[in-house]
């Protein structure tokens, strides 16, 4: 007999989003959707233990949630606007819930989400909480934010969806790429590890990978042909793969080129590679099936034993010049250095803005790699003391302090941290 | 804005400040970390403290001195420090406090400074 409460569990893990998305489309109240669902699932938990779960779980949810809304329409009935969209909706919601299937419409909620009307910083939050139910204070924990900060950026977020009228609907054809950019802009958001390994993880986001990855199979169901969701999803599935391989058991960071091929999980890279290879058959190359490909390359080493450096400085070339964002830059910095030496790979991180590089740690790692390489210590140590100061994770840190001290040598003072 | 970064680490990270093995990696991180946030150009100020055992803490009882020997809060983190940066808002104050090292381990405080006047 299956517990009730892991019933209540599993169907809020599949479910929610669909239904919140049914509800929100119709209601076109974000927060009266999820308030409704929420006391759905509540009374689930309340009465599927005792009398049982129900024989098609979604529709008893959804026949409580609209009863909630019918009664929200009621008190609401001095706002005129409201209520007649209420009431439509409890109806649609009563002859949905009794069919079979009702319609999923969380493609829908995607794109809302994901609007540029919406304050940039709420989009990935947004996306978590309504699609995957998460609540603000593990979103707020993963973005680094204060719960009652993330909460209030939620709430102000739904109030400007009511309020300025957005629509619920997939954009049509002149909008679709753009807002399919930042739907799935906000996805990688949430997966969130920086996929420039030599730099190191991101651990403020780490938390949220299986989310993201469940996201983007989400969004490569519903539109199985775009191909650059499948190469975000096989991007996402490639960096996954190597979790297990990215510390000692002790905790140690372990970059991309040191790691144990063996503890690679082949599963997910089998996926990815078929992701891939599904996306290249449009012959419509983007960002993330580039991005998915360099991955594919290191990938290789589990069967070729070395790291073809040619592809990988050719693909970041091919990145680059389709999206000069920084970790593209840095990274191709790096595979350059690997094909051409250190002094190439130097000057292409030279010529990279130094106004956006202050506090980007994966440019002070790679530099103080490169300086080391080509021994000029001083600054050497300079770009390692940099890039240690910028490193959050403790055991990256710990990395870049023995590589510090491998380049200080025996001469340097023990350093001092008190400042003046 | 102005911010005060106040660090609180475990026993072991003040233990660390003066083992043989371990005292290069400690200092090593939190020079890098001051070296950074003043290269960043955000330091507005800030000191490492001396391990707790080093404090004093006073009261006034009817006028009287009462002096304990100690930290004034009996926790297992203990201050050790703090920093006063100038960012824009509070999210860049706490990515800078995520970087500092006592946030592996210890905790680290994030308040904003009051402004009189």
């Amino acid at each position: 007999m299956v517990n009730p409460s892991q019933t209540v569990e599993f169907v809020a893990r599949t479910s929610y989003g669909r239904l919140v998305a049914y509800l929100a489309v119709r209601s076109r109240d974000l927060t009266a959707a999820e308030d409704a669902l929420g006391d759905a699932f509540r009374a689930a938990l309340e009465t599927w233990p005792r009398d049982g779960v129900p024989h098609k779980p979604e529709a008893w949810l959804l026949a409580v949630a609209r009863r909630r809304l019918i009664d929200e329409a009621r008190r609401a009935r001095v706002r005129a606007d409201a209520a007649p969209a209420l009431w439509q909706l409890a109806e649609q919601a009563q002859a949905d819930s009794e069919r079979d299937a009702f319609p999923d419409d969380r493609l829908k909620l995607l794109f809302i989400c994901a609007h540029p009307a919406i304050a940039a910083g709420a989009r990935t939050p947004l996306m978590l909480q309504t699609v995957l139910g998460l609540d603000a204070v593990r979103i707020a924990g993963a973005f680094l934010v204060a719960p009652a900060a993330m909460g209030q950026r939620l709430v102000r977020a739904k109030a400007k969806i009511r309020d300025a009228g957005i629509a619920f609907a997939v954009p049509d054809q002149r909008e679709l790429p753009a807002r399919l950019g930042s739907v799935m802009e906000a996805i990688y958001a949430a997966y969130g590890t920086g996929w420039e390994d030599m730099a190191g993880t991101d651990p403020r986001r780490r938390g949220l990978a299986a989310e993201a990855i469940w996201l983007s199979r989400v969004l490569v169901g519903l539109m199985p042909e775009v191909p650059e969701a499948r190469g975000l999803l096989a991007l996402m599935l490639h960096c996954e793969a190597r979790r297990g391989a990215r510390r000692t058991p002790g905790g140690a960071y372990v970059p991309l080129l040191e790691q144990d091929v063996t503890l690679w999980s082949q599963p997910m890279l089998a996926e990815a590679e078929q992701e891939l290879a599904r996306a290249a058959t449009h012959r419509s190359i983007g960002r993330y099936q580039l991005e998915a490909a360099i991955q594919s390359v290191h990938a290789q080493r589990a069967v070729t034993g070395r790291t073809d450096w040619q592809a990988v400085a050719l693909l970041y070339e091919h990145l680059v010049a389709l999206t000069p964002a920084l970790g593209a830059q840095v990274s191709r910095a790096a595979a350059l250095a690997q094909v051409s030496g250190p002094a190439a790979g130097l000057a292409a991180l030279e010529a990279v803005a130094p106004e956006l590089t202050v506090t980007y740690q994966p440019y002070w790692a790679v530099r103080a790699h490169l300086l080391a390489r080509l021994d000029r210590r001083a600054e050497a140590q300079d770009a390692y003391i940099r890039a240690i100061g910028l490193s959050e994770d403790a055991h990256v840190r710990q990395f870049l302090v023995k590589k510090l001290a491998s380049v200080a040598g025996s001469e340097a003072a023990p350093p001092r941290y008190i400042p003046r | 804005m102005q911010y005060m970064i106040m660090t609180y680490e475990e026993p072991a990270a003040f233990e660390a400040r003066t083992d043989t093995h371990k005292s290069q990696a400690y200092w090593g991180a939190w020079a890098a970390y001051a070296q950074t946030l003043q290269e960043s150009g955000v330091m507005v100020g800030g000191s490492g403290l001396q391990p707790p055992h080093a404090g004093t803490t006073l009261r006034l009882q009817n006028g009287q001195r009462q002096i304990q020997d100690g930290p004034y809060a009996d926790t297992k983190e203990q201050l050790g420090g703090y920093f006063v940066i100038e960012v824009p808002d509070l999210d860049s104050a706490l990515d800078w406090a995520a970087r500092c090292p006592a946030a592996a381990g210890g905790a680290v405080e994030v308040r904003p400074v009051l402004v009189m006047g």
